[in-house]
């Protein structure tokens, strides 16, 4: 398979928020402004890549029937190394984001593509997908994070733009959320199916 | 591959002990610079809401079974001020923590907050320089303050604290935070026991009071389903 085109189908055709529909919970969760979704899309490409490599690697070691039981203990260390390692050397990062990092463990994202792409695949092409579909999550959260920040508090990436005042505050809250994934993803869908 | 019960065993043990072992090293890696990195935000903390001084000494208080730390700045052998950190489990989501600086008089010097989850743009704005918040109590004894039951309070529920707009529960917990280190404050200052100084500073408003611990928090608990009801936002 085409190298780029893995990664390109990570970032498009297997968009993991808006055509795969996977990873609901912390992308409604941590989407509430621009940086949040951002930062929590980049936790969530550097667990994926290391776990998807290590998964491929060790793909023909592991039994069929424990296979989900082992993906998730390597899902969790790399989870955790990657928690302790932001808390060491980004601290301020961390802060923002500590809450919603243990929860990159549940992310079916994650479980989905060591299930469904780095088991059957190798090694390298397994990174890429990690890469593709981790782009695919940092690009999909940072858009809809904005796109709630923007219209919820008056803001992007912090920064004030001066009309706070007259901004609805229910994008910020969770009604705000669906109300934007949905359209969002209509409006991905109606663009890329064409 | 085919799944017997000895390779599923052997596999899921190798497997969680490499993983561990991982872990391990990782957090042997991490511990020291995750402790400085955790020192250094304590320090920046105290010198944001302190006046000048040269070294802190610390003493572990819980209250309300929450732990808060208060920070004894001294400057030349005299003290130059008290630094409380504090927490409030009212947040609008999670908890807050704050550091409270006042001065040997009882002024308020500033607050930093250190940790809050509240939301962006409504909650959030507590961590802003020059928040209502703030405003309120920067520069002013706590004592001068409008109490109910002895305790700050926001302007919905009697006091004269300035709330954040359309913030009201995270600015009833920062309110509580302030309160507990108020308490923390007053017992290391002036050497009496928690419970004590919240039962003391609720006579001096209304004497007859029952001590203001329970009875504050019993209000609070009341009147959390009446705010969701009206709608309320945070």
């Amino acid at each position: 398979m085409n190298k780029l085109k893995i990664i390109l189908s990570g970032i498009v055709k297997n968009n993991p928020t808006f055509v795969l529909v996977l990873g609901m919970c912390p992308t409604l969760g941590t989407t509430t402004s621009a940086a949040n979704g951002m930062g929590m899309g980049l936790a969530t490409t550097a667990v994926l890549i290391m776990s998807n490599l290590v998964i491929s690697l060790i793909k023909n070691l592991i039994p069929d029937k424990v296979r989900i039981p082992a993906f998730i203990v390597v899902i969790a260390s790399f989870v955790t190394i990657i928690q302790m390692l932001m808390e060491a050397f980004v601290p301020t990062l961390y802060a923002s984001l500590g809450v919603f990092i243990p929860l990159i463990v549940v992310n079916c994202i994650i479980l989905g593509r060591a299930e469904a792409f780095a088991s059957k695949n190798s090694p390298f092409d397994s990174m890429l997908d990690g890469v593709g579909i981790g782009i695919g999550f940092t690009l999909s959260l940072t858009v809809i994070g904005a796109v709630r920040e923007i219209l919820g508090s008056g803001a992007i990436f912090g920064m004030n733009l001066g009309i706070s005042n007259y901004m609805p505050l229910v994008f910020i809250l969770a009604p705000g959320g669906f109300l934007t994934l949905g359209y969002l993803m209509v409006l991905f869908n109606k663009l890329v199916k064409k | 591959m085919k799944s017997t019960l000895f390779n599923m065993t052997a596999v899921l043990f190798g497997i969680t002990l490499i993983s561990s072992a991982g872990v391990g090293v990782v957090n042997m890696i991490t511990v020291e610079p995750i402790a400085a990195a955790k020192q250094a935000a304590t320090t920046a903390a105290l010198t944001e809401v302190l006046p000048a001084f040269d070294e802190t000494t610390t003493e572990e208080l819980t209250i309300d079974e929450m732990p808060i730390v208060v920070y004894t700045a001294t400057k030349g052998g005299a003290v130059a001020g008290y630094a409380v950190q504090t927490m409030t489990k009212q947040g609008f989501s999670g908890v807050v923590r704050l550091m409270v600086g006042f001065t040997p008089e009882g002024e308020v010097v500033n607050v930093n907050v250190l940790e809050q989850s509240e939301t962006p743009g409504l909650g959030t704005k507590m961590t802003e320089e020059g928040n209502p918040l703030l405003k309120s109590i920067q520069g002013q004894r706590l004592e001068d303050k409008q109490l109910v039951d002895g305790r700050l309070a926001v302007r919905k529920d009697g006091g004269d604290v300035d709330a954040l707009t359309a913030a009201t529960i995270s600015s009833r917990a920062y309110v509580d935070a302030i309160n507990r280190a108020w308490m923390a404050y007053k017992s290391v200052a002036t050497g009496a026991a928690p419970a004590d100084v919240a039962s003391g500073a609720s006579q001096t408003a209304q004497p007859a009071a029952a001590p203001a611990d329970t009875e504050v928090t019993d209000a609070a608990d009341n009147k959390e389903p009446e705010v969701q009801k009206g709608g309320q936002n945070e």
